[in-house]
C-alpha cells in the first residue's frame, strides 16, 4: 500500500512566529503547466502593520549585536540552507525551473549568504572616515543602520532575488519586512523556516505571501518604516510607492540588478540602507604643553 | 562699583564694521551661460536689510523660460567642456574661486550681514571662512575620485539644480556648488528670495575666474523659480536646503522620475545637560546652540534636557547669561543676535511664542532694547514645556528654546528620539563612556559631545529620518553628487 505524502502548509513569517494571515484569505498560484503549486495566504494589510511592529521591536537588540555575532548568525543561515538544498531545488522546480537552473540558483543563494556575512563585521570599518576638522575637536563618521526596511522582492525569481535584497540589509543592522514574490512564493516561506532555526532572533525578518499591489502601498507608507527596495517593478507601481514613501521621508530604491548573476552583490547594497552619523568631542588643549617625542 | 548691578552696566560703545569698501549694483541680472541677462519677464523684485527695511538692491525673478535657458546652458557646457576636462584643470579652477573669495572676504562678510541679518561677528569668522574652505576642501577631491570609491567607475550626473535657503546664503551656496563642480557636474542654483546678494556677488567671482561659461548659473527668485528647476526634464540632480513640508513637496514631484535627490531639511535637536557637566561651559553651549544665527539654524538646538537636579541652576544660570547678549545692528562687532531674516520669520516666530504662552508654557524674554526698525525678536526660552506642546515638536527657527527636564538616561534617550526629526543632537557630560552610550543611540546626522554648532568642510553634515537625507562635507559628501558602477 503506497504511502500518503504529508503536504506541507505555506504560512507566513512575523515575529519568530508562522501564523496565518489575520484575514483568513488564501490563493493559488499555479505553476506553468497550469497544476496549482499550492494554497498560500493572501496576507492584508494588517498583516504588514502587525509585521512593521514586530521588526521595530526588533531593531533594538539586533542593531545593538556585535557585528562579529550578527556575521556568525548570517553564516548560520548559510549552513542552514546548504543542509536544506535539495528542498529548494524540489520547489524551484515545482515553480517551473530546470534542475540546472535550480541548482544555480540554490548554490549561487547560499554563496551570497555567505558574502554579506562576511561583510558584517568589515562595512564599517570600510565606509567610516575620521575627519580632519581645524578645530580641536576629534571627529569621526560611521554607519549606523536606517531602521526597518521594506523590501518588495524582485517577482521573477523565487529565492535569490529576497536573498540578494533581505541579506545587505540585516547585515548592517536593519530588520525587514519582506513581501514575497507574489507568483513564486513557496521558497520565500520555506527560507523562514531556515531565518527562523538559524538564530536569527525573532522579528528581525518578517515575510509575507500575497497580493503585491495590494500589500506594498502600505508599506511604502507607514510612517514606521525608514526605507524602502524594490526590484523591477512596474513603472506606475514604482511611482506610486516612491510618492507613498515620501510621506515620512523614506530612503527609497529601485535596483535593477540582474541578481542570478554572481557579481550582483555588493558593499553599495549595505550602505545604501546605512545612516551616516558624524560625532565631534573636544580634545583638551592645554596652552604650552606640546608634546615632542 | 561694587554697588552696581554688573548685568546692566555692561555696555559697550558701538563698534561699527565699515560698508564703505562694498560695492553692491543697484540691480542684478541672472547670470546664466556666463553673462549678466535681463529676466525675460522683464520683473525685478527687492532684497530689503532686515535690520533697517532699506533697499539694498532690486535682483531678476526668473521664470521657466530663464530657467529653462540656464539649464540648456549648464547642459552645454557639461557635454562640450566640463565633463571632458582633466580633472586636475577642474581642481585648479575651484581652487582659484576660493582665492578669489579668500581676497574678497571682508566684503562678503558686510554684504551677508546686510542682506540677511546675521551678525558681523558670524558671517566674518564663520559663514565667510567655512564657505571658502569649502571650496578649497572640494577642490582637491576633483583628481582623487577614485580614491573616494575603490572598486568603483565615478561618474558625474549632469546638470545639477540646486536650491538653497536664507539662513547661511554663501555658505550653503559654497555647500552645494563645490562638490557638485569636483566631481564633474555643471551647476543652476537658485539662492532664496531674501538674500540672493551673496550668491550672486559669488556669480561675479566666478566670471572673474573664468570658470567656462555655463558651468554654474545663478538664477534668482522665488518658490516658482525653484519649481522651475524642480520640474525641468534635462536636470539630473536636485540639492535642496530648506523646511520639511517644501522638501515633501520636490520629493514627490521627481517621484518616478530618474533624478537623484538630496535633501537637507528642518530639525528639532536635542540638547542634553547632564548633573556632571561643566555648568558654565554648558550654559555657553545652550546659548550658542539656540542663539547662533538668531536661531536661524536647522540643527539648532531648540530643545534643551537639562538633568532635574540641576534644572534650576542651569536655568538661574542661563537667564543670567541671556541678559548679557547684545541684541541688534549686525554690522556692530559687539552684537550677539541679529535681525530676523525677514518680516514674514519673525511673524512665524512670534506666532509660535503666542503658542508657547496658551500652551501654558511659561516663557521668559531678556529686557533689551529693540531696534525700532527692522526684524527683532529677543532671545526667548520657555520652561515648564511638556514633550506634547507644539513648541516642543515644531521647528521654529528662531532664538526661541524649550526646556525640559529629565532623571535617567533611558528617559532622555527615549525623549530626544521622540520627534519625526533626526538632524542633530548635543551631549554635556564629563563622563567619556555615557558620551559614547548618548552619541550611538541618539537618532541623529550629527552629534555634538560637549560642544555645539561646529562645522568643517572635512565633517560630513546630514540627517536622519525627515530632516532629510544624504551628507554634505567630507568624503561622504561626494556621494550626492556621482554615478557608481
Amino acid at each position: 500500500m503506497s504511502r500518503l505524502e504529508i503536504l506541507k502548509t505555506y504560512k507566513i513569517y512575523i515575529g519568530g512566529q508562522f501564523p496565518r494571515t489575520e484575514s483568513g484569505r488564501y490563493y493559488t498560484p499555479f505553476d506553468k503547466k497550469g497544476k496549482p503549486l499550492a494554497n498560500i495566504c493572501l496576507s492584508s494589510r494588517k498583516d504588514v502593520r502587525n509585521a512593521v511592529v514586530a521588526a521595530r521591536k526588533a531593531f533594538g537588540s539586533w542593531s545593538e549585536r556585535s557585528a562579529f555575532n550578527r556575521g556568525q548568525i548570517l553564516y548560520r543561515i548559510a549552513e542552514m540552507l546548504e543542509g536544506r538544498r535539495a528542498q529548494f531545488i524540489d520547489e524551484l522546480i515545482q515553480q517551473g525551473l530546470t534542475k540546472a537552473n535550480a541548482e544555480k540558483e540554490v548554490n549561487l543563494s547560499i554563496d551570497r549568504i555567505v558574502y554579506y556575512a562576511g561583510w558584517c563585521d568589515k562595512f564599517n570599518q570600510v565606509l567610516s572616515s575620521v575627519n580632519p576638522v581645524s578645530s580641536a575637536h576629534f571627529n569621526f563618521s560611521t554607519c549606523e543602520p536606517m531602521g526597518v526596511v521594506g523590501i518588495i522582492s524582485e517577482q521573477t525569481s523565487s529565492l535569490i532575488g529576497l536573498v540578494s535584497m533581505l541579506m545587505p540589509a540585516i547585515c548592517g543592522g536593519n530588520t525587514a519586512v519582506v513581501l514575497a514574490s507574489e507568483k513564486l512564493p513557496l521558497c520565500a516561506v520555506t527560507f523562514a523556516e531556515v531565518l527562523n532555526s538559524s538564530d536569527v532572533p525573532g522579528g528581525v525578518v518578517n515575510i509575507l505571501t500575497g497580493s503585491t499591489s495590494e500589500m506594498a502601498p502600505t508599506l511604502a507608507s507607514h510612517m514606521d518604516v525608514n526605507a524602502l527596495i524594490t526590484s523591477q517593478l512596474d513603472d506606475s507601481l514604482k511611482k506610486n510607492l516612491s510618492v507613498a514613501a515620501v510621506d515620512n521621508l523614506k530612503r527609497n530604491y529601485e535596483f535593477t540588478a540582474d541578481w542570478s548573476k554572481p557579481e550582483s552583490q555588493g558593499l553599495n547594497y549595505i550602505s545604501d540602507l546605512q545612516e551616516i552619523k558624524t560625532t565631534w568631542h573636544p580634545i583638551e588643549n592645554i596652552g604650552g604643553a606640546t608634546s615632542s617625542y | 562699583m561694587a554697588k552696581q548691578n554688573k548685568t546692566e552696566s555692561w555696555e559697550y560703545a558701538p563698534s561699527l564694521e565699515g560698508t564703505s569698501h562694498i560695492q553692491l549694483k543697484k540691480k542684478y541680472d541672472l547670470f546664466i551661460d556666463g553673462k549678466w541677462v535681463k529676466p525675460t519677464s522683464g520683473k525685478y523684485f527687492s532684497s530689503i536689510n532686515p535690520a533697517n527695511e532699506e533697499l539694498l538692491a532690486e535682483v531678476a525673478h526668473a521664470n521657466e523660460a530663464d530657467v529653462d535657458l540656464a539649464v540648456k546652458a549648464a547642459r552645454k557646457a557639461y557635454n562640450n567642456v566640463w565633463s571632458k576636462m582633466a580633472p586636475l584643470e577642474r581642481a585648479k579652477y575651484i581652487y582659484r574661486i576660493a582665492r578669489l573669495m579668500q581676497e574678497r572676504a571682508r566684503e562678503f562678510a558686510v554684504i551677508e550681514s546686510l542682506d540677511a541679518g546675521k551678525t558681523i561677528r558670524e558671517s566674518r569668522d564663520i559663514d565667510v571662512p567655512l564657505a571658502c574652505n569649502h571650496f578649497f576642501y572640494y577642490a582637491g577631491w576633483a583628481d582623487k575620485l577614485e580614491y573616494a570609491f575603490p572598486n568603483r567607475k565615478v561618474e558625474s550626473l549632469g546638470v545639477a539644480g540646486q536650491i538653497i535657503p536664507w539662513n547661511f546664503p554663501l555658505l550653503m551656496a559654497a555647500w552645494k556648488i563645490a562638490p557638485a563642480l569636483a566631481t564633474g557636474n555643471t551647476v543652476v542654483l537658485k539662492p532664496a528670495e531674501t538674500t540672493s546678494l551673496t550668491a550672486l556677488k559669488l556669480a561675479e567671482i566666478i566670471e572673474e575666474s573664468g570658470l567656462p561659461a555655463g558651468v554654474v548659473n545663478i538664477v534668482t527668485g522665488y518658490g516658482d523659480t525653484g519649481a522651475a528647476i524642480v520640474n525641468h526634464p534635462d536636470v539630473n540632480k536636485i540639492a535642496f536646503t530648506g523646511s520639511t513640508a517644501v522638501g515633501k513637496i520636490i520629493q514627490k514631484a521627481i517621484a518616478g522620475t530618474t533624478k537623484k535627490s538630496t535633501l537637507e531639511l528642518g530639525g528639532k535637536s536635542a540638547n542634553i545637560i547632564f548633573d556632571d557637566a561643566p555648568i558654565d561651559q554648558a550654559v555657553e553651549g545652550i546659548v550658542n546652540g539656540i542663539f547662533f544665527n538668531q536661531g536661524h539654524v536647522c540643527c539648532a538646538g531648540s530643545r534643551l534636557f537639562v538633568q532635574e537636579n540641576i534644572a534650576d541652576k542651569v536655568i538661574r544660570k542661563l537667564k543670567q547669561r541671556m541678559e548679557s547678549l547684545y541684541v541688534g545692528n549686525p554690522l556692530d562687532k559687539n552684537t550677539d543676535i541679529g535681525a530676523i531674516n525677514s518680516k514674514e520669520q519673525l511673524e512665524t516666530i512670534n506666532k509660535y511664542i503666542q503658542i508657547g504662552k496658551n500652551e501654558g508654557a511659561e516663557i521668559y524674554q531678556t529686557k533689551c532694547d529693540l531696534p525700532k526698525k527692522g526684524y527683532y525678536c529677543p532671545p526667548t526660552i520657555f520652561t515648564n514645556v511638556a514633550q506634547s506642546n507644539i513648541i516642543a515638536q515644531e521647528e521654529i527657527f528662531g532664538p526661541v528654546l524649550t526646556i525640559q527636564t529629565f532623571r535617567t538616561v533611558d528617559e532622555v534617550i527615549q525623549k530626544a528620539n521622540n520627534s519625526p526629526y533626526g538632524l542633530a543632537a548635543g551631549v554635556w557630560t564629563d563622563k567619556g563612556s555615557r558620551i559614547f552610550n548618548l552619541t550611538t543611540k541618539l537618532r541623529a546626522g550629527v552629534v555634538w559631545a560637549n560642544t555645539y554648532n561646529k562645522f568643517d568642510p572635512t565633517s560630513p553634515f546630514g540627517g536622519y529620518k525627515e530632516s532629510g537625507f544624504g551628507r554634505e562635507g567630507g568624503l561622504h559628501g561626494l556621494n550626492a553628487y556621482v554615478k557608481l558602477n
